[in-house]
């Protein structure tokens, strides 16, 4: 029997990103909130602290910020003819835990989205007719527009001090910057980071063969900042040790860098950290949420009752929380109903090493921070004409090396033996003179049998069944990372590497290589309930004082890094709770 | 200040685990303590943890064909690879800390990851008996580690290409996680037991555990000149003992 505790007005689950967002909008508005969270309390001092926060085999290779599978873990097949198997150990990805969520050992590139990716299916439609899109493609509208959402990009850059080079200020286009982005309303908060010298031979030769290279916008900071609620981040130190690791500088955009500080010296919220919400709680009309059930370390079991209920969890555990908490009715893709599970993706990662002569090149890989580097987008979204190509989509390719770490980042070329003594000689001769995993980064669109739903076998440490994901490359991503690919590489040659090793990314979906923690969709937004699980400010369509926040809501996947896109649709979604919810609660949009 | 004495007693030890394991109520305050983190705790020589004698002999002789000496850098077994992977395997590592243990048990596609039961150490405790097994039944009765270089050689080309057969162990599966953890080993902190003085990164010019290049990341195509550092310092930094 769960130990009841007394009512909240608000009841947050997960404390990362979207859940520090909205705790601290929705406590400014006089609420009473208490965010509770899987994970550990972590800070610097704690978890990270500059004497030992620079240890590749703690963080990275053994995980030691990340969530366990023996805690939680999912079931994975290609196809839905394939008996499904757990992940054991992570490698395709690689889920937050604890205070901060992924805030706290992301790369911290803070991009925008385009346009024209929040009207995705009505823009290609109108360029390309709708015989162009491959029959099984489920992309969607968002129901939100760039335009509504720019603001809220904007409050989410200057709480995190986002560094960079505007491209576009109220639809004039400025050198330097971005030119395909959507208009912002001001610059960036802060002036762009410092580059290495293989970032800006990279540019220097994009800009020679005809693109417009920009500085990736970053989270890692340029320069001392306070943001608007009087945070303090101190510079980035280009130590190289940033994303899987915390940062021991308070140099890092997270949540704890830019809004716990004061989040929680507010008399109306408290947080609960090591405790597991297992369940949302509904009346008996099923429509509407009373309480959330939660499981503390010691295996205590509690119900923390609440007028209002923020899933605020990492993608996939938002979609999961939904389907043990049975709200909202579970996709089919075979009858092609429901909305649970719908429009699931990931990212298609490519990339091309460029080795150069060591006489002549000298990089210094290790110096760099999470977000460094020289992008362009040429070939993102729809900046190019797709009509002769016979794809849609795309991506950023970046110069965006963010390491020297020698268990991760010791290339050697194509042709050369995996160990031995000429593998000895050939990581000792490229170490300095190698540019590895040059970033493509491309989006994967939704297909109707991509998807996630709940595995009949494996189960979980409380005995539930693990959510199972259906995932694999359609041919229409593979053919995007081949074209990118060998756009890349052009721009490797003409910087003078002697060798350029290309891999595009190929099928079939690989659990073991990782790519991104970028798993966006399942519980997507949209303005008809049959075919979205939120509406557009992210509420559930069934339980009215339900929000699911956070890249669950994207109907596909863009080709850019989607964190700026998950803060912005936080603020988004506070902003119609504030003004419009808490009036009169209940369904913000008629369906 | 804690003192590592103070480590040992209840109220230091209360401390911490109420900060990273136990649930917490969080309000009014961040929940700072002063020296509350877990810093790594560094190897120390002696005697194997994990491997038997036979195993150990086996184990360094398979690291110096992975990484074999040269002139200005020592090869696998002298870099500590042996060590690293005893004291890894002796450890959360080895035991499958954090893992998804859970049965079934069963055989997929590459794609869908390792589903072996038992683990890493039982991976190399069934690997090693079967890699010796295999060699004295080919190589008239003589152990992996006592075969000439090229033999040693001939036999790792044929784990990894699945020429050379294992009974009872799946020898390319024993052999692409041997060379994951040995080169994992050579390369990283020293305090691990591997990179022994830091050789591996003083081979490349990684600088190690350093924190800040504000002064650096302007100077492009230069070489940086500092040594590395290790989370232990360096040696020269360390009082002779007494």
């Amino acid at each position: 029997m769960a130990n009841k505790l007394p009512r909240k007005d608000v009841v947050i689950i997960g404390l990362g990103w979207t859940g520090s967002i909205l705790a601290n909008e929705l406590t400014d508005e006089g609420l009473d909130v208490i965010a509770i969270e899987r994970g550990p309390w972590r800070d610097a001092p704690t978890e990270f602290p500059p004497n030992y926060a620079q240890d590749e085999l703690r963080y990275r290779i053994r995980h030691e910020l990340f969530l366990r599978p023996d805690q939680m873990t999912f079931t994975f097949r290609n196809k839905m003819d394939q008996t499904a198997l757990p992940i054991r150990t992570w490698g395709a990805f690689m889920p937050p835990n604890g205070v901060g969520g992924g805030g706290v050992h992301w790369n911290a590139e803070t991009w925008r989205f385009l346009p024209s990716d929040f009207v995705l299916r009505s823009h290609l439609t109108e360029r390309y007719g709708a015989s162009f899109l491959p029959q099984d493609m489920t992309i969607q509208d968002w129901g939100v527009t760039f335009d509504e959402l720019e603001p809220h990009y904007d409050a989410f850059e200057y709480l995190c001090g986002t560094c960079g080079t505007a491209g576009n200020l109220k639809g004039q286009i400025q050198e330097g910057g971005n030119p395909f982005e959507g208009p912002r309303s001001r610059p960036y908060p802060n002036p762009a980071q410092k580059q290495g010298f293989g970032h800006m031979l990279w540019a220097k030769a994009a800009k020679e063969l005809g693109y417009k290279p920009f500085p990736q916008p970053s989270g890692n900071m340029s320069q001392a900042y306070r943001n608007p609620l009087g945070v303090r981040l101190g510079p980035c130190t280009y130590c190289g040790f940033c994303e899987w690791f915390g940062c021991g500088n308070y140099s890092k955009a997270s949540p704890q860098t830019t809004i716990l500080p004061v989040l929680i010296r507010k008399s109306n919220f408290e947080a609960r950290d090591n405790s597991e919400v297992t369940k949302i709680n509904l009346d008996r009309s099923g429509n509407h949420a009373t309480s959330v059930t939660f499981v503390d370390a010691d295996g205590a079991e509690w119900e923390q009752p609440a007028d209002l209920v923020l899933l605020c969890a990492y993608s996939m555990f938002n979609v999961q929380l939904l389907f043990q908490s049975k709200i909202g009715q579970p996709y089919d893709p075979n009858a092609n109903t429901g909305v649970i599970g719908r429009n699931f993706t990931h990212q298609t990662m490519s990339s091309v090493d460029g080795f150069f002569d060591k006489a002549k090149f000298n990089f210094n890989p290790f110096i760099a921070s999470g977000a460094i580097g020289m992008c362009i987008d040429e070939f993102n979204g729809d900046n190019f004409d797709h009509g002769p190509l016979g794809f849609v989509g795309g991506g950023y390719l970046g110069q965006v090396q963010t390491n020297g770490r020698p268990i991760e980042t010791t290339p050697v070329p194509n042709g050369t033996p995996r160990w031995g003594a000429k593998w000895k000689s050939a990581v000792r001769d490229y170490y300095l003179s190698s540019l590895k995993g040059g970033s493509i980064h491309a989006s994967m669109y939704s297909y109707r049998d991509v998807y996630l739903d709940l595995d009949p076998t494996y189960k979980d440490r409380f005995g539930r069944p693990l959510m199972r994901m259906t995932i694999d490359f359609h041919e229409n991503e593979l053919k995007a990372a081949t074209y990118l690919t060998d756009k890349y590489a052009e721009i490797v040659k003409a910087m003078g590497a002697s060798q350029v090793d290309k891999s595009p990314r190929k099928g079939p979906y690989d659990m073991t290589k990782y790519q991104t923690t970028h798993l966006n969709g399942g519980a997507i937004m949209g303005t008809d309930p049959k075919t979205s699980a939120i509406n557009r400010y992210l509420q559930s369509w069934d339980v009215p004082n339900l929000f699911v926040i956070g890249a669950n809501a994207f109907p596909q996947n863009a080709g850019y890094n989607p964190t700026g896109t998950v803060g912005a649709l936080a603020f988004w979604s506070a902003k119609a709770i504030r003004e419009q919810y808490l009036k009169n609660p209940g369904p913000l949009v008629h369906a | 200040m804690l003192h590592r004495r103070d480590l040992l007693s209840g109220t230091a030890l209360f401390l911490l685990s109420g900060i990273s394991a136990r649930a917490s109520i969080l309000k009014g305050a961040l929940p700072w303590v002063p020296n509350g983190g877990s810093p790594p705790e560094p190897i120390k020589p002696g005697p194997w943890h994990f491997f038997t004698g036979d195993e150990a002999r086996a184990m360094e002789a398979i690291a110096d064909r992975i990484i074999p000496a040269d002139a200005e850098t020592p090869g696998g077994s002298d870099a500590g690879c042996a060590v690293y992977l005893d004291r890894q395997l002796a450890g959360p590592y080895g035991r499958q800390e954090g893992l998804y243990i859970r049965p079934p048990f069963m055989k997929g596609t590459k794609q869908q990851g390792p589903q072996f039961e038992g683990g890493y150490s039982k991976l190399y405790r069934d690997g090693l008996a079967a890699l010796d097994k295999a060699c004295k039944a080919k190589y008239s009765g003589r152990s992996f580690a006592e075969l000439p270089d090229d033999n040693k050689d001939e036999v790792l080309r044929g784990l990894e290409g699945s020429d050379f057969k294992l009974e009872g162990a799946d020898g390319k599966q024993f052999f692409e996680q041997l060379l994951k953890d040995i080169q994992q080993g050579f390369f990283a902190d020293p305090i691990y037991g591997g990179n022994r003085d830091m050789c591996a990164w003083k081979m490349i010019g990684f600088p190690g555990a350093r924190y800040n290049y504000l002064d650096w990341i302007d100077r492009h195509n230069e070489r940086f000149p500092l040594p590395p550092v290790s989370l232990a310092g360096r040696i020269d930094w360390t009082p002779k003992a007494h």
